[in-house]
């Protein structure tokens, strides 16, 4: 007889050719393959340039564009968590998600993500805009094919290029707003995309073991602990500029400014001391909660100088 | 083979979580209906009329 669910049982002779086991996931876990903490990033970047962008958008307009791209990058975590199933269920970090737990089938969950990000991708247009919709389609195409399947067991450059995805949702919001993409969106995108290394690279050295037992080539996995604290610190003296060049090019305030590069030097202080501090993964530690917070306090001065100082 | 219908019990567990899933489906299209009133609302006639 085929495998079938737990405390499932056949009522009436055995079916041979049939191999159906019902399935045993709760809504939860549904959430949580749509992995709900990068989405509340994704929804906070794209929520800020919303309310930076130029002219009036009506408030359901608004809510129903970060509707839109919030269930998108649910659906691309879905998809991602359906191809890199057996990579999860080989680390720590993730060898709880629901795949590798057996909550949801590896197809379920396949078919959850292609539908979520179908209706996404279909909502934002028709009610939207269409280049928010596109715009949303190839992020959601370039996380799950080019970072997932192909960039992230090729090379270790993988985070840097597939950070791309993670930096367009304020693009795609700044286009559901406008109809348009213009330098603001941009300069947000090039933010998110030069913190992306620094901040996974940090978690990458704490969690290098489990990396590298999936064989993941990460960078402390192939180039080294010491060549990967050297790229953070690199990687985070380059965000000082670019998180401040929406205020040297005139897009935000001088508040802006100051916080920007105040926070931008805490952040290199915390990469150097990953630097200096060999063998502390408590300084990696620091450097990863400290780069989410750099983030949030860089968007969050931004909408308080657009929409609070600059009134 | 006994002539009997072939088909699977679920247990309770199951019975559960599916109707729990289908729930959750319930909700999310008709909150996707409410959406499209309120935008229709929303838009008015200019409801076709997209930036592209």
């Amino acid at each position: 007889m085929p495998p079938i669910g737990e405390g499932a049982q056949f009522a009436g002779g055995k079916i041979a050719s049939v191999s159906y086991e019902p399935s045993i996931a709760t809504v939860g876990d549904y959430v949580a393959l749509m992995k709900p903490r990068v989405m509340s990033l994704v929804v906070f970047t794209a929520l800020v340039s919303l309310m930076i962008a130029p002219g009036q958008l009506h408030p359901m307009i608004g809510f129903t564009a970060l509707l839109c791209i919030a269930v998108g990058a649910g659906a691309a975590g879905a998809l991602n968590m359906w191809y890199d199933a057996d990579i999860d269920a080989l680390m720590k970090r993730t060898a709880n998600r629901p795949i590798p737990r057996g909550r949801i089938a590896p197809g379920e969950a396949f078919a959850f993500g292609i539908v979520l990000a179908a209706f996404a991708v279909a909502v934002l247009g028709v009610l939207v805009s269409w280049l928010a919709a596109a715009l949303l389609a190839f992020t959601i195409f370039f996380y799950v094919v080019v970072y997932t399947a192909w960039l992230k067991r090729l090379t270790p450059q993988n985070i840097v290029i597939g950070g791309a995805a993670g930096s367009l949702p304020p693009v795609i919001a700044w286009a559901a707003a406008t109809g348009g993409i213009s330098v603001e969106p941009s300069l947000l995108f090039l933010i998110i995309f030069f913190w992306t290394p620094p901040h996974f690279w940090a978690l990458a050295l704490v969690r290098v073991d489990d990396y590298a037992r999936a064989r993941l080539p990460m960078l402390p996995v192939v180039a080294g602990a010491e060549e990967t604290r050297r790229q953070i610190v690199r990687y985070s003296v380059a965000l000082v500029p670019i998180g401040a060049a929406p205020w040297f090019l005139g897009y935000a305030g001088a508040a802006y400014g100051a916080t920007a590069l105040i926070a931008g030097t805490l952040m290199v202080m915390f990469a150097w001391r990953v630097r200096r501090n060999r063998s502390g993964e408590r300084a990696a530690h620091q450097l990863f909660a400290f780069s989410i917070l750099y983030l949030f306090v860089l968007f969050a001065m931004l909408l308080i100088d657009a929409r609070v100082i600059g009134m | 083979m006994d002539g009997k219908p072939q088909r699977i019990v679920l247990s309770e567990e199951q019975k559960r979580s599916r109707r729990a899933r289908s729930i959750a489906i319930a909700l999310a299209l008709g909150a996707l209906v409410i959406l499209f009133y309120v935008v229709t609302l929303v838009k008015g006639p200019g409801v076709l009329n997209r930036p592209l």
